[in-house]
């Protein structure tokens, strides 16, 4: 009830105020003498027009601004969901924070030497935000964005899963265009940086039905045990490209229709989204453009020496 | 408040929309959604409820100013009315129903062309006031919300033997007999669960049905009759 009193005098304060007012004044003689006239009247019309646009607009931008935090708040956890699914590690039911916080560790990653950079704090950076601040991304050459990203954050941050001290999933953060929108996700990679665990994405507008089935738990499914590099018994036409011994140019790729399991080189196909070749193309894309050169490919050719990734 | 719902005209804004003047069965409209969000009933019951509310308020809204609207920036007036609302719906899932938000997708935004928004807006709240528009929002809400829970019912139980995700029956790939049939889970199978739907409406209530435009003429001379 107090406030309800407190309301009140706020309001007769505020209605003083106002009538001492020479624009409020003014403001409503011509409200009324606008709402008397013929409502086809290009005053009228125009007066509606705008008093009726700063009202939506305050409504919209309130709703926006308040809600903003509890969003947020929303976004992250999703997110953190998304990485314990990707790495398997999702249980129903279980707290998320806490999961989060025991099981997964974050690390940076300088994508040019493919180091990690300790001197920042993993917790607080955002690989999303920093691809947009010009400080910290480079501008992607038009040859080799084959993305459609045009720009990338200098710096990523990957997510580990250790088991007693080995790691046991690497989670890399991907992104490319596909038919509508670009898509965001992670991609799990075991520890030999070749071997796909699971793949996700938490951020997509394609197509729901077509594209938008790259959600769908059943294809991602199919990714689990595909290889994203070629091997070197199967030469790639530019090997030697990429500073690892061993590993060829990324191979893996959707194809259209569905994988012969008997075929060789099926380690390096998944199955097409049928009906979505346009997003397909683009996951094929992203995969190989975050495995190539430009994105994961030296920090995964130093997380397989034997020496492990410098700090 | 008990005299106002009982009023003659609330009521029958609010109750004829559920079958005598169903928008999806009798005017079909909201036929997009329709088909979209009901492979699960969760997002179909979200969906109810957004579209409902949006109508409702969208309606009372344009109500209370329609004696000042402009008729040459009519539609854009309810457009703008409408939009914002949608946007604040939006938003409202986002922060309250993240993981629904997600599901639903494009089609919260798409409330916004939704023809029954539209068509009770254009159709009623422009020539009645803000209370009776109101209900009638309501009602058409309510007559949507009706034939998605109907179609989602269908749809989630036949093609995932579930029900708002709780199991209804045993699936055989976890050992139980149903085999899930995998085109009420795609969109077409909404169309033929609605198409049922309005058939049986107009079987039972044959004044729905339209009446023929035209007659194929026989054709009197020729062969073509004897096949």
């Amino acid at each position: 009830m107090l406030k309800c009193e407190q309301l009140k005098i706020y309001q007769d304060k505020i209605c003083v105020a106002l009538d001492k007012c020479e624009h409020y004044q003014k403001f409503k003689v011509y409200k009324d003498k606008v709402l008397a006239l013929g409502n086809d009247s290009l005053e009228k019309t125009i007066a509606i027009a705008v008093a009726l646009c700063l009202v939506c607009a305050v409504l919209v931008s309130f709703s926006a601004v308040a809600l903003k935090s509890l969003q947020v708040h929303n976004k992250e956890l999703d997110m953190k969901k998304n990485i314990l699914d990707v790495a398997g590690l999702l249980q129903e039911g279980s707290d998320i924070d806490s999961a989060f916080a025991e099981k997964i560790e974050a690390k940076i990653v300088n994508l040019e030497t493919g180091d990690y950079v300790e001197d920042m704090n993993a917790a607080e950076y955002d690989q999303r935000k920093a691809a947009k601040d010009p400080a910290l991304s480079v501008a992607i050459p038009k040859d080799k964005d084959i993305a459609h990203i045009r720009v990338k954050a200098k710096f990523a941050k990957v997510f580990l899963v250790k088991e007693s001290g080995a790691i046991k999933s690497i989670i890399l953060p991907v992104n490319g265009y596909g038919l509508w929108s670009t898509l965001y996700g992670f991609l799990s990679l075991d520890a030999d940086g070749q071997t796909v665990q699971s793949i996700n994405f938490y951020d997509q507008q394609e197509t729901p039905g077509l594209g938008g089935e790259v959600v769908n738990p059943k294809w991602r499914e199919l990714w689990k045990g595909k290889k994203v590099y070629a091997e070197t018994d199967q030469p790639s036409a530019e090997k030697g490209l990429i500073e690892s011994a061993e590993m060829g140019e990324p191979a893996l790729s959707l194809i259209k229709g569905v994988v012969d399991n008997t075929k060789p080189g099926s380690q390096y196909q998944v199955d097409g989204l049928a009906g979505a070749s346009l997003t397909s193309t683009g996951v094929t894309n992203l995969v190989r453009y975050w495995m190539s050169n430009e994105g994961f490919a030296p920090y995964l050719a130093k997380v397989r020496t034997v020496k492990g990734v410098k700090s | 408040m008990s005299a106002v719902l009982l009023n003659d005209e609330t009521k029958k804004v609010l109750i004829t929309p559920l079958v005598n003047d169903n928008p999806i069965t009798l005017q079909v409209l909201g036929i997009c959604s329709a088909l979209a969000v009901t492979s699960q009933m969760s997002t179909s019951l979200i969906m109810a409820l957004a579209l409902t509310l949006v109508t409702a308020f969208s309606s009372a809204a344009i109500s209370a100013i329609r004696n000042h609207i402009p008729s040459s920036i009519r539609i854009i007036v309810q457009m703008t009315i409408i939009a914002s609302l949608v946007i604040v719906v939006d938003q409202l899932l986002k922060a309250f129903a993240y993981d629904v938000s997600k599901q639903l997708s494009v089609f919260v935004g798409l409330i916004i062309t939704n023809c029954i928004v539209m068509g009770r807006a254009e159709g009623y709240a422009m020539k009645n006031p803000p209370l009776e528009s109101f209900m009638d929002g309501i009602g058409n809400g309510l007559g949507y919300s009706l034939i998605l829970i109907i179609v989602a019912f269908f749809r989630e139980t036949l093609g995932s033997g579930k029900l708002l995700g709780i199991e209804v029956f045993k699936l055989t790939k976890d050992g139980g007999w149903y085999d899930p049939n995998g085109l009420m889970l795609l969109p077409p199978s909404a169309f033929f669960i609605i198409g049922l739907i309005i058939w049986s409406v107009r079987q039972w209530k044959p004044e729905q049905a339209e009446k023929v435009e035209f007659k194929i003429m026989s054709i009197s001379h020729g062969e073509g009759g004897h096949h």
